[in-house]
């Protein structure tokens, strides 16, 4: 009886420890992979064809998505802006409330969490599929550096995308705001935009905002080519590659989220 | 090379509607603040109670916005706080009677400071000291008096 309770124990805690050791081991081959692609970055500089195709898959192609989001996000905070301050007769704020929501936080995660889903994917099924199907291996085989060729020029293609995307999601999500909240509701106007003048500042939210897209770009591309590059070979590696980057980028971004906000506000 | 032209032109165009929405964000949605970079000179004022006044808090004349405040400190010598303040360079004909007061915008509303103009000749100059100042009303303080001075007048 004893015995069987020491013995569930033990196994109990052996499961711990591989499951840590996994975590930590994945953690850090994923740092040595940054740390590889930054090694090569020179390479991919000078070849800025690869990265102006990357950008253009990465940037371009998922556009239309997050216009789309952006816009509808941008009208949902107007009409529950609308909804909840017409209460205390502070309608007129809702284009600083939209604003600053959108520049400081939905901005910039919701960006992530789409370019993950439409972007992220792309990338990481590509490099599975490439290494499913030996391409990479070939590449090698011809002296030609994988991480240079492909993962380099991907991961900067994400890198350049993502705050580019997240300032027009940003400034979608407010002409979604204006449309719901000045063009169908009825707000004023002229209290819209001085409302959201006199209280949006560019450096403090503008400017932190920008800043944190930038650091998920670098996660969601980082996290994508790396689950690509390292899949299992075969056709179920891939995919279960793919769902990883996604959920990890995902979970990773809102948890940065959350340590960097904190960081940017610590000034205050 | 059809192909590739139609990339580039895509990719530049999809840097260039960044650039547009950055500028809209910078122009129509947030203000730079104007107070910081520009020109200006400092000014300092003494108060017995600065109430929530911060750094940053503005600084008003007239209800016009002219400067902000960029340190708020406390005297161990004279036990008063002072208040430092920088004020944009051309509202530099302020004269140097002017009085100083910490007041509240709105109800909920930060304190800021607002200049009363004397009519002094004299200008404020850098690092000058405004001599009159009035300090934060408190609620606590102010409901304290009422409810003594109700008590004493029954007495």
């Amino acid at each position: 009886m004893a015995n069987g309770i020491m013995n569930g124990l033990r196994r109990g805690l052996l499961e711990i420890g591989y499951s840590l050791r996994g975590f930590f081991g994945t953690f850090g081959a994923g740092q040595l992979f940054l740390l590889r692609i930054l090694v090569n970055l020179p390479y991919a500089l000078a070849r800025p064809r690869l990265i102006i195709k990357q950008v253009y898959v990465a940037g371009v192609q998922s556009l239309v998505v997050i216009m789309l989001a952006g816009l509808f996000v941008g009208m949902v905070l107007a009409l529950q802006g609308h909804n909840t301050l017409s209460r205390f007769g502070a309608e007129d704020t809702i284009g600083m409330v939209a604003a600053l929501g959108l520049v400081r936080e939905l901005g910039p995660v919701v960006t992530a969490l789409l370019f993950a889903g439409r972007a992220g994917t792309a990338l990481s099924s590509e490099i599975g599929l490439m290494r499913a199907t030996d391409q990479l291996s070939g590449m090698e085989m011809m002296a030609v550096d994988p991480i240079k060729r492909v993962v380099v020029p991907r991961f900067l293609g994400g890198v350049i995308a993502v705050p580019i995307l997240t300032v027009i999601f940003s400034a979608m999500g407010i002409l979604g705001a204006w449309i719901e909240g000045v063009v169908v509701l009825g707000v004023d106007e002229g209290a819209f935009w001085s409302q959201m003048q006199a209280q949006v500042d560019l450096r403090e939210d503008v400017m932190s905002g920008v800043i944190k897209s930038f650091f998920f770009g670098v996660v969601a591309s980082l996290l994508a080519v790396f689950e690509g590059y390292n899949c299992v070979p075969t056709a179920e590696g891939v995919g279960r590659a793919t769902t990883r980057a996604v959920v990890h980028t995902s979970l990773t971004v809102l948890v940065l989220n959350f340590m960097l906000t904190a960081w940017l506000l610590g000034g205050n | 090379m059809q192909q590739t032209r139609a990339v580039e032109l895509g990719t530049g165009l999809f840097v260039f509607m960044g650039i547009l929405a950055l500028f809209f964000l910078t122009t129509r949605v947030s203000t730079f603040d104007a107070y910081s970079g520009e020109e200006g000179y400092e000014l300092q004022a003494r108060f017995d109670q600065v109430g929530t006044l911060k750094v940053r808090s503005p600084v008003s004349i007239s209800g016009v916005q002219i400067g902000r405040v960029t340190a708020v400190d406390f005297d161990v010598e004279q036990l008063e706080a002072v208040v430092t303040m920088r004020i944009a360079s051309r509202y530099d004909r302020i004269p140097a009677d002017s009085d100083a007061s910490i007041l509240t915008s709105g109800i909920l509303g930060g304190q800021y400071i607002g200049l009363q103009p004397g009519g002094s000749d004299e200008h404020f100059r850098d690092g000058d000291e405004i001599a009159f100042t009035q300090s934060a009303v408190v609620l606590e303080q102010l409901i304290s008096k009422y409810l003594f001075s109700q008590g004493g007048g029954g007495e």
